[in-house]
């Protein structure tokens, strides 16, 4: 692989889907912008993709100095084989120092393929990145044993250090519409014979929710709800508060609700402004994914149940009738503050 | 039809607890069980042999030695053979390495049409062990499978999405994935387990494979553990006292007071 000091730049992998950049790219790019200030590098964004130039200017908006694009009527759709050589293909030639992903269904796909094909290592699923201030390298720390356990992993001598970032976990880069940047076209040597998966067709759920991730009010609910029914006041309370319903392991291992909906170590990692956790009791995989919400308010009947832990309110008492209060209260507050 | 099912022992990562004075794992007494998305993968591998004439289905581990009890679980629930990768070389070692020991003793175990993993294993989380496999074997890869259909050689899967699915077709060769969402695995039946401990689960080293030494284990992974810690607690919030009236009243004051809402 050469010598790692010929290894230079932060990489962001921006990952694109039907023309509409993942929102996890800006999260990378907010973490990008510091990891390249403290190793003194350029912030660069490497798209994929058929007749994306247009999503240039929205990365160099949002702090790319560099966009790189590999375009071809090829990589129109997502596949491993080909978005993988576009990228390996490129960080052979272009060896950048540091590579992000998002950790989305399609970055855990392709990050482990180009690792391999590159011959460095991978960090899957962080949550935290920093620069160890004196080597300049990359300290990459994520939850493992379902979130009990913390731990930082290097990449001492092989580049470039590659790293899969949790969606929902870092801060999104300012926008800024005077930033410039350069736009580099990667030449590709990319055959259809290279390809050999065919995607036929893309499925949307049909659900009218807001996403978890973008959710300021998040009302979960766990096996303290008793049954499927449970869910239905959860519904309304996040109706009245226009947020969405999130649901614990638990509950959607007994197939009480969808596991869209799942919230923790192996769901989705949040932060709404408020987080209601209603019978969950808070396993540490649940709280792995819920513990940054900047409010957690506790429903429990259990007064030992480890979510009070965490919880900045808590309530202890039965749902049925806590859940119900909080719907008919909400209202109360919000018809108050239209009038006011 | 040849399949092979990639499978992990791991820790019941929902019994693991945390040592309080030590901070660290208390891993003791915690029992060991098929990772569950494997647990998955064995059983559309188990689904198509139960469809197709001339399915024979191998499950491979790399692991402890006693990670054998595994592997006569996945025999009892239907596997013809099982086979054990476990030598103090392949130990420590990341998913780079890993991805190496387990493709050089695919390789070494025969050709496969269809190689099953599970996503990922609870104990590490990764995801990654299963492309790199495919990656050194040279075969393409669906990650995140939840619904397959097998029509000759041709293979089309449903791959989950965050908000939806796409479909793909491949052909065999293909490594796939297997994430809960794909079937309910089967358990074990009497005849199974009476069978399965009558079979011989051979036991491969390193000295048993085709492999580079200086590709596996511990000293060839590229990424290294710097350290490891237990998350820190937060500190306590505040329980809300009196009757329900009072406690949800006393809710409203607090967060319009801090201007949450």
């Amino acid at each position: 692989m050469g010598n790692i000091n010929d290894y230079k730049d932060v990489w962001v992998y921006a990952e694109q889907r039907q023309g509409i950049i993942t929102s996890v790219v800006f999260e990378l790019l907010g973490e990008g912008r510091k990891i390249a200030n403290e190793t003194n590098s350029k912030l660069c964004a490497f798209l994929i993709g058929d007749h994306v130039d247009s999503l240039a200017k929205e990365l160099i908006e949002n702090g790319a100095q560099k966009v790189y694009i590999a375009q071809s009527p090829l990589l129109e759709k997502y596949t491993t084989d080909g978005y993988t050589k576009a990228l390996a293909d490129a960080i052979n030639q272009y060896k950048p120092e540091i590579v992000l992903y998002g950790a989305t269904h399609i970055g855990r796909d392709l990050a482990p393929r180009v690792a391999a094909r590159v011959n460095t290592g991978l960090t899957a699923d962080c949550t935290k990145l920093e620069i160890d201030p004196e080597e300049k390298k990359l300290m990459q720390t994520r939850p493992a044993f379902g979130g009990n356990l913390m731990a930082t992993i290097i990449c001492p001598n092989h580049r470039p250090q590659m790293s899969t970032v949790r969606p929902g976990v870092m801060d999104k880069a300012v926008r800024n519409p005077d930033n410039q940047g350069e736009i580099i076209k990667v030449a590709l040597q990319l055959d259809a014979s290279d390809i050999k998966t065919t995607v036929t067709k893309i499925v949307k759920h049909k659900k009218a929710m807001v996403s978890l991730t973008d959710a300021e009010y998040i009302i979960s609910g766990g096996k303290g709800l008793g049954s499927p029914d449970g869910f239905k006041m959860l519904h309304e309370l996040a109706d009245v508060l226009d947020g969405t319903v999130g649901a614990s392991r638990a509950a959607v291992d007994a197939g009480w609700i969808d596991h869209m909906n799942q919230v923790g170590q192996t769901g989705t990692t949040v932060k709404p402004k408020i987080y209601f956790a209603c019978g969950i009791s808070g396993a540490i995989q649940h709280l792995a994914g819920m513990s940054e919400s900047d409010i957690i308010i506790a429903i429990n009947k259990n007064p030992m149940a480890p979510i009070f832990e965490v919880a900045d309110y808590g309530i202890v008492g039965d749902l049925n009738e806590v859940v119900p209060m909080l719907i008919e209260t909400f209202k109360e507050y919000k018809a108050e503050k239209a009038l006011a | 039809m040849n399949i092979l099912v990639c499978a992990k022992q791991v820790p019941n990562t929902n019994e693991v607890k945390i040592d309080p004075v030590k901070g660290t794992l208390i891993r003791d007494g915690v029992e060991s069980i098929l990772n569950p998305d494997d647990a998955n993968a064995l059983e559309a591998a188990l689904k198509i042999k139960d469809s197709f004439e001339n399915v024979t289905v191998t499950v491979l581990s790399m692991g402890p030695p006693q990670a054998d009890v595994m592997l006569r679980e996945c025999l009892a629930m239907g596997a013809d053979e099982a086979i054990l990768l476990s030598d103090r070389a392949f130990g420590g070692a990341d998913t780079w390495a890993t991805s190496n020991t387990i493709s050089a003793a695919i390789k070494h175990a025969g050709n496969f049409d269809i190689i099953f993993a599970g996503r990922q294993a609870i104990d590490g989380d990764t995801a990654q062990v299963g492309p790199q496999i495919a990656e050194k074997l040279g075969i393409p890869q669906v990650t995140y499978v939840e619904h397959i259909e097998i029509d000759g050689d041709v293979i089309t899967v449903h791959r989950q999405l965050e908000n939806g699915y796409e479909e793909i077709e491949v052909k065999t060769p293909v490594l796939l994935t297997a994430v809960k969402e794909l079937n309910s695995p089967r358990y074990m039946n009497v005849k199974g387990i009476y069978d399965a401990y009558s079979k011989t689960v051979p036991v491969w080293g390193v000295e048993d494979l085709p492999i580079d030494r200086e590709t596996i284990g511990l000293k060839a992974s590229p990424t290294k553990v710097f350290r490891s810690f237990t998350p820190d607690p937060k500190g306590k919030g505040m329980m809300l006292e009196g009757t329900l009236k009072e406690k949800v009243g006393a809710l409203m004051d607090n967060l319009k007071l801090k201007h949450i809402i």
